[in-house]
């Protein structure tokens, strides 16, 4: 059997202060109930500048400069022993956010994003120099709004204002007078998600010099609705994020399973790849503005940075066997079934237990676990725990069970096979998917065999089934042999043995005057 | 806690996601007693 490769891997963020302020919906909920709150006038003296976002290890981590093993080794709290960190990562970058309201303007093709005239001026040689976009989708920037005029459409709520340290630099339209599904506010979180989409996949491409022409499909997996009031979440985000990088020959479709998005993108991928549909397939997300500064108000709390204030993306390239990269072991795919239950035991023997045993792997065969990847520095303040860890130690208890390993290992069970958390707190952005660009290289190196990724998915959230939901996939070195060939030639042969045993059959009976 | 303190009394479950989710804490309290008239499980991350 053949499995489909993983080919490339790009991962992105976007330092996002201005946007948590402004579309963060724990301080939008706040400014609706409690405008006058101390939590709101204090919040910005919270927020980190871009150099400190930079130097975060977490977020180095994150765009493969640092291997996530260095973080345990690392002087906590991450924030206020800041490395030397680049902007420039081995699978991305970190864009400023000043970029990324001039990105939000190129990629918009409604004419819906307004940009002074000062600000894109300053801009435009900025992006420029990053060598990521075309000298025509560069000309979006020439065509601009006086200011005035963004400052009367952001008071009469006829758009969102885009700030820079509290100064209007620009806007997003309403797309329609009335529809809902068409207003500033979706329309500006949809154009976030579609910008650092872009993003991801232009540094794809780039960095791993893909010919952006031999892209045949692209799954997109972020958790935003495209549409309007007859068709919310009809999409296709995938294809206007392709469209933007000039994979001309591609077509998509999004794929929608929150948390859990990305990890069910890879295997429609897969099986794509595998059936021989497509040759290369890029799943993909760009990131969310909703979840800026969700645990903020904890962490003015604990009197520490707001540090939700990344928009995340990723992109993975999922190509034919090429003898080289890992492959994607389509026959052993984790899945949590309608019927499996929701106690966290349940999930965990269902996702990860029960396709290794049906393949006859020990749960101690998988090198790394890749389950949520979020960052505990964001998540422990508050109150929601260390949620790579509790993964871990769940199935290491799985191990413990089976009788795997001893109960005194168990501890040593998520140091051996797992790491920290380093991903933002971006929803689909930290379900396994962080991990695939690491793992992809200590597999090509040689210092790994296989992993495990994880995604999962609140179902509960969208109050249609208060199912959870799961599914897991494995990332294993390639044997580096064709194996289609040869299994094709073994059935060719085993054909021809069954021809000649049945002419000799015939020859037999007709001598035998049967 | 004495399971009788459970009589009689009407319970709201809050699960979290990545803890213990709200249908797998009414699992456990429907053999306890008392009324289960709310459950759900947020999400944090």
């Amino acid at each position: 059997m053949t499995y489909p490769v993983i080919k490339a891997a790009a991962y992105v963020l976007v330092h996002a202060p201005n946007i948590l302020l402004e579309h963060g919906t724990t301080i939008t909920t706040e400014r609706l109930l409690n405008p006058d709150s101390e939590y709101l006038k204090v919040l910005p003296k919270y927020l980190r500048s871009f150099d400190d976002a930079v130097n975060y290890a977490p977020n180095q981590v994150y765009i493969g400069n640092m291997k996530p093993e260095e973080l345990r080794g690392y002087p906590t709290p991450w924030y206020a022993n800041p490395v030397s960190g680049s902007r420039d990562g081995k699978y991305g970058e970190i864009m400023p956010e000043d970029e990324f309201y001039g990105l939000l303007r190129i990629v918009d093709r409604f004419e819906l994003v307004e940009l002074s005239p000062e600000f894109a001026s300053q801009i435009k040689p900025k992006i420029e120099a990053r060598n990521l976009f075309s000298a025509k989708q560069l000309a979006a920037l020439d065509k601009t709004l006086d200011l005035s005029e963004i400052e009367k459409m952001v008071a009469n709520n006829e758009a969102d204002g885009l700030y820079l340290d509290g100064k209007l630099v620009g806007c997003v339209r309403a797309a329609h007078e009335t529809d809902e599904n068409l207003s500033a506010h979706v329309v500006f979180e949809n154009l976030v998600s579609k910008a650092s989409g872009a993003l991801v996949l232009a540094n794809l491409i780039k960095k791993h010099g893909i010919n952006p022409l031999d892209i045949d499909y692209i799954i997109e997996t972020s958790e935003e609705a495209i549409g309007d009031m007859n068709q919310r979440g009809g999409g296709n985000l995938a294809k206007a994020i392709g469209e933007v990088c000039d994979c001309l020959n591609a077509t998509g479709s999004d794929v929608r399973g929150f948390c859990a998005g990305p990890a069910h993108g890879i295997i429609h991928a897969c099986a794509m790849v595998k059936a021989g549909v497509f040759k290369n397939v890029v799943v993909l997300a760009g990131g969310s503005s909703a979840k800026l500064g969700m645990n903020s108000r904890d962490h003015v709390k604990k009197d520490m940075p707001a540090l939700e204030d990344m928009v995340g993306g990723y992109a993975i390239l999922i190509s034919e066997n090429d003898g080289v990269s890992p492959v994607v072991r389509t026959d052993i795919v984790g899945k949590h079934k309608i019927a499996s239950g929701s106690s966290p035991q349940a999930v965990i023997q269902a996702i990860v237990a029960d396709p290794l045993e049906e393949n006859g792997l020990k749960i101690t065969d998988i090198d790394v676990f890749a389950p949520e990847l979020q960052n505990p520095e964001l998540t422990v303040p508050a109150g929601a725990g260390d949620v790579p860890m509790a993964n871990y130690k769940m199935i290491g208890a799985m191990a413990v069970k089976k009788g795997e390993i001893d109960k005194k290992d168990l501890m040593m069970f998520a140091e051996k096979h797992g790491v920290p958390g380093f991903a933002p707190t971006q929803g689909h952005i930290p379900s396994g998917v962080p991990l695939v660009g690491h793992v992809v290289d200590e597999i090509k190196e040689g210092k790994m065999q296989r992993a495990m990724i994880i995604g999962k998915g609140s179902l509960f959230l969208g109050r249609m089934t208060d199912l959870f939901d799961g599914i897991s996939f494995i990332i294993e070195k390639n044997s580096g042999k064709t194996e289609e060939i040869k299994e094709d030639s073994e059935a060719l042969k085993q054909e021809i043995r069954e021809l000649i045993a049945g002419a000799i059959k015939e020859v037999a009976d007709s001598l035998a005057g049967r | 806690m004495d399971k009788s303190f459970f009589e009689n009394k009407k319970i709201c479950i809050l699960g979290d996601r990545d803890g213990i989710p709200g249908p797998a804490i009414a699992a456990c309290m429907e053999t306890i007693g008392g009324e289960i008239i709310f459950t759900s499980t947020e999400c944090f991350v």
